[in-house]
């Protein structure tokens, strides 16, 4: 709250919302009370393709405190046309339709919620149903299909348009290096469960509790699949358990809530099992194959990049895997295909970084291999192909510090000792391997509704439909409005995660962070405006003649900028017009930007390996992030860190195993689903290099939720081959395949 | 084509169709004596989440997998989803809701917040009740070995070494 230079913006601030979650107050979806709540527990599908010839739900009916068992067969009125279930981010194709009718189009599917008066009898008579079922034979099998792979459609997500002539290029490169990658599907496993809590109000409106990234995309699907009235729903989430892409579509727990609650007229929760979780979604396995070709000084003369995706076969889910291979490094000649395989599963979804983990992964490792291919320093090959414009679009970027995280994370990380040969370095019985990946991500923005309520006490409320799925939103929302407002810290309170807020995009991508600090900085320069003509209507106004510009909002008054000793008071000049407080909403959209607009980091990985066990230590991760202005140094440290530990797990830990016998999941719990638990986690130390970005928005934010991964599993990949000389192209990368 | 049988068995004659008979239970929580009528089939967890609406302490496995709805049963660190709330008639359980003191918050809270030892703040009153029952056995710990005494708390944001970072500030570290 000081003049001009921003104090709480970039300050290392603790969480506003910490107090609430470590006292265990804060309260998540399932955590909603109401007189006479039903509990609903789901029953889902054994089969994986079919039909469903009959359900008996008599002896389930017979338990004591058994409310209904609603199926297909009894379920109340939902809409019948697609449309209605297309949420905003749903993919090409017709979307799953919770209960609607007896078809199988998944293992696990919802086909039954039990509804009871306490959660353990609607668990215990789940099972006494009696379901039979018409099978009909179903393909799971995703290698099995790579053949049968057909071309994505060319929507938003396609591969971009190729350039120059790959294939000549290859043939004439001296030095080329062509391989496969494999990423399974993996499984988000937010530590939440999945949970939906409805509760009718006493004019028949109800309030739904849900697990999810947005509340506005939830309200506008359940408001079309049940043809509710806006006004008579409202959907919360001001705290949910984890997300990381999960939460993006609305899940079926929502709509088996509300069918629930609609049937009994009663309140309801339905709260899911970690295996009934494993059906939500998952990012999908994929085969990328990259032919790298190259001078024998390093320059690339051509990339290809071909990928083969999983998705379900009543929806196209694909992300452009293959786009940052061409966009990263200088390159004259590239191409890139992506087919898709269609597999009786539930259509896969967004998982934190969704494309550039996984193409990026398979680019990096390719990178490494064909450093090694040129007997060149891994950083010294990526610097010599070092692009200052985006390759597809030929546009110089808005701001681009990538080299910096070479540099910088090359010294914190100590490259310059490392010995190139595989296994030259080794500590007792433990082969130490270190390796090196660039990450790339998008800078997005969208627009974005913000309403600041400024009273004459000194207080300012902000609200936004935006989520806070752990990301720091509540925090860095209050930082920036308190130096856009001249208040201290803790004179501002955040709302979110309420639907009948103003409109927000739902909270993924890593475009939450820029669109709504720069959407409250545009609402702030609103309310300026009308405290400076509220201090204008005082007499003798010491800011008499001064426009919206030539003041600030600071130290609770509002000041001239050239001259700080004319000011006013905020409170005087409201309560002079008579007003407790000023209020603005405002909808913030940002252009169509010019420039390029990426984030980037540089990673930075050492292994430790048991050469006789093969055990596999990651003891050391270097990130170094260009992301633009950071809002919160302490927050966005911890988001780079989550991300870094994600790529531990995918790097060494997670694949989600589907069984193709049966079609199902064998490992849909997470003692199975290996993820990273603190002993598998060492040392990481994250660096932000400098990257003023004066184009891009208003604050130069450039968003931070997806970066943190991106890099990290071929930078452990990398580190691998070189403390065993031995390449593993498959993830996870377990012991058993340095062993074969 | 498969079909799974079923059978038609009137509730009367068939006991299993009819839930548990509820008994007394009487849980000493945060302090305060509870007593409570539950069926044997209630774990600890749902009796202190639905029963007593203490849902400080969460649920995200209900199998002993996640560490999320770790309490403290006379001191000492379990996961509340795998005992039953009957065989702990009797018993001092602490949760999340007991750790502060008239409004301070416990160090290792405190500590939390100070780190950033959390995100979405799900796997946290696990966390912190684990890490105040490891502080309570009272060995001294490297910090390999908290890592490897804190494994049984997942946090799928990542905290971890924020988590080992606060623990060592409430053991007076720094
Ligand atoms: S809920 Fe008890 S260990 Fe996961
Ligand atoms: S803070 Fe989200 S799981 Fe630990």
């Amino acid at each position: 709250m000081s003049l001009s230079a921003p104090t709480c913006i970039g300050a290392s601030v603790s969480r506003i919302d910490g107090p609430a979650k470590v006292t265990g107050a804060a309260k998540y979806a399932a955590e909603y009370v109401a007189p006479d709540l039903a509990h609903g527990y789901v029953v889902t599908s054994r089969i994986a393709r079919g039909r469903i010839r009959r359900i008996d739900v008599s002896r389930a009916r017979r338990v004591a405190g058994v409310i209904d068992v609603l199926t297909h067969d009894n379920r109340p009125q939902m809409a019948a046309q697609d449309d209605a279930y297309r949420d905003d981010v749903a993919p090409e194709g017709a979307p799953f339709r919770p209960l609607y009718n007896d078809r199988i189009l998944f293992s696990g599917q919802p086909i039954a919620v039990v509804l009871a008066e306490d959660p353990e009898a609607a668990r215990f008579a789940a099972t006494l149903l009696g379901v039979d079922y018409d099978e009909e034979p179903h393909v799971t099998d995703f290698l099995g299909q790579r053949d049968a792979a057909v071309a994505a459609p060319k929507g938003a997500f396609g591969p971009p348009p190729a350039r120059g002539s790959v294939e000549t290029a290859l043939e004439a490169a001296p030095v080329r290096h062509d391989a496969d990658y494999y990423v399974p599907a993996e499984t988000h496993n937010p530590m939440e469960l999945y949970a939906t809590t409805a509760i009718w109000d006493a004019d028949g409106r109800l309030t739904v509790y849900d697990k999810t990234q947005g509340v506005q995309n939830a309200h506008t699907y359940l408001c079309g699949v049940f043809g509710l009235k806006p006004e008579d729903l409202r959907v919360m989430s001001p705290y949910m358990g984890g997300g990381f892409g999960s939460g993006l579509r609305p899940q079926y727990q929502v709509v088996l809530a509300v069918l629930a609650a609609k049937a009994l007229r009663r309140p309801a929760r339905v709260v899911l099992t970690r295996a009934q979780m494993f059906e939500l979604g998952y990012r999908p396995a994929m085969i990328q194959r990259i032919s790298l070709g190259a001078d024998a000084d390093g320059t690339l003369r051509a990339i290809a990049h071909d990928a083969v995706t999983m998705t379900s076969r009543y929806e196209d889910f694909y992300r452009q895997e293959t786009g940052w291979s061409g966009l990263l490094y200088a390159c004259a000649n590239a191409s890139y295909a992506h087919r898709l395989a269609r597999l009786d599963l539930p259509t896969p979804c967004d998982m934190r970084a969704p494309s550039a983990a996984t193409g990026v992964y398979a680019l990096e490792c390719a990178m490494d291999e064909l450093a090694v291919a040129l007997n060149m320093d891994p950083i010294a090959l990526r610097l010599k192909n070092y692009s200052e414009r985006d390759q597809h679009s030929g546009d110089p970027y808005s701001s681009k510090n990538l080299r910096a995280c070479y540099e910088q994370g090359a010294e914190a990380f100590g490259w310059a000792g490392r010995a190139p040969e595989p296994r030259a370095m080794r500590d007792g019985d433990e082969l130490i391997g270190w390796g090196m990946a660039t990450g790339v991500w998008e800078a997005l923005q969208m627009s974005i509704g913000v309403r600041i309520v400024l009273s004459a006490n000194g207080h300012a409320e902000v609200s936004c439909a935006t989520s806070d799925i752990g990301t720091g939103t509540y925090t860095i929302m209050a930082q920036v409005a308190a130096d856009m407002l001249g208040l201290p810290l803790q004179d501002i309170s955040i709302r979110l995660g309420d639907s009948t807020l103003p409109r927000s995009p739902v909270e993924g991508g890593s475009w939450i962070a820029a669109s709504v600090a720069n959407g409250i900085a545009a609402t702030a320069d609103a309310i300026r405006a009308d405290v400076l003509r509220l201090a204008q209507g005082l007499p003798h106004a010491p800011l008499a003649g001064a426009g919206p510009d030539d003041v600030e909002l600071a130290e609770g008054c509002v000041v001239s900028r050239a001259d700080p000793s004319r000011r006013t008071p905020i409170a005087d000049a409201l309560r002079h017009a008579r007003l407790e407080r000023i209020e603005r909403e405002h909808l913030t959209e940002f252009a169509a930007p010019k420039l390029a607009h990426n984030t980037h980091s540089a990673v930075f990985a050492e292994v430790r390996i048991d050469e006789d066990l093969g055990l596999i230590r990651v003891t050391r991760v270097v990130s170094a992030v260009a992301a633009g202005r950071i809002l919160n140094a302490k927050t966005a440290r911890s988001q780079i860190m989550g991300g870094v530990v994600w790529g531990v797990g995918m790097a060494l830990h997670e694949e989600t195993l589907i069984d193709p016998a049966f079609g199902r999941i064998m490992n849909a719990n997470i003692a199975d689903y290996h993820v990273p638990v603190n002993a598998d986690i060492h040392d990481i130390e994250v660096i932000f290099v400098d990257e003023p970005d004066a184009e891009i928005n208003h604050l130069g934010v450039k968003g931070l939720g997806e970066i943190g991964i991106v890099g990290v599993a071929a930078a452990i990949a990398n580190a691998v081959y070189h403390a065993t000389g031995t390449r593993v192209r498959d993830l996870p990368i377990t012991l058993d395949k340095l062993r074969r | 084509m498969t079909q799974l049988q079923t059978t038609e068995v009137p509730a009367a004659k068939n006991p299993s169709l009819a839930p548990p008979d509820k008994l007394a239970v009487t849980l000493i929580v945060n302090g305060v004596e509870q007593t409570l009528r539950l069926a044997p089939w209630t774990t600890l967890l749902d009796a202190l989440r639905d029963h007593l609406n203490l849902t400080g302490t969460k649920k995200g496995c209900d199998h002993g997998q996640c560490g999320a709805c770790t309490v403290l049963v006379e001191g000492r660190r379990i996961n509340s989803c795998l005992t039953f709330a009957v065989m702990q008639d009797g018993a001092r359980i602490t949760t999340i809701e007991g750790l502060a003191r008239n409004g301070v918050l416990h160090p290792l809270q405190q500590a939390f917040t100070d780190h950033d030892a959390f995100q979405c703040g799900y796997c946290t009153p696990g966390q912190i009740c684990s890490a105040a029952g490891l502080l309570a056995e009272g060995k001294p710990l490297t910090r390999d070995e908290i890592r490897e005494a804190m494994s049984g708390n997942i946090c799928r944001c990542g905290a971890y070494p924020n988590i080992v970072a606060a623990i060592e500030q409430a053991m007076g570290r720094t």
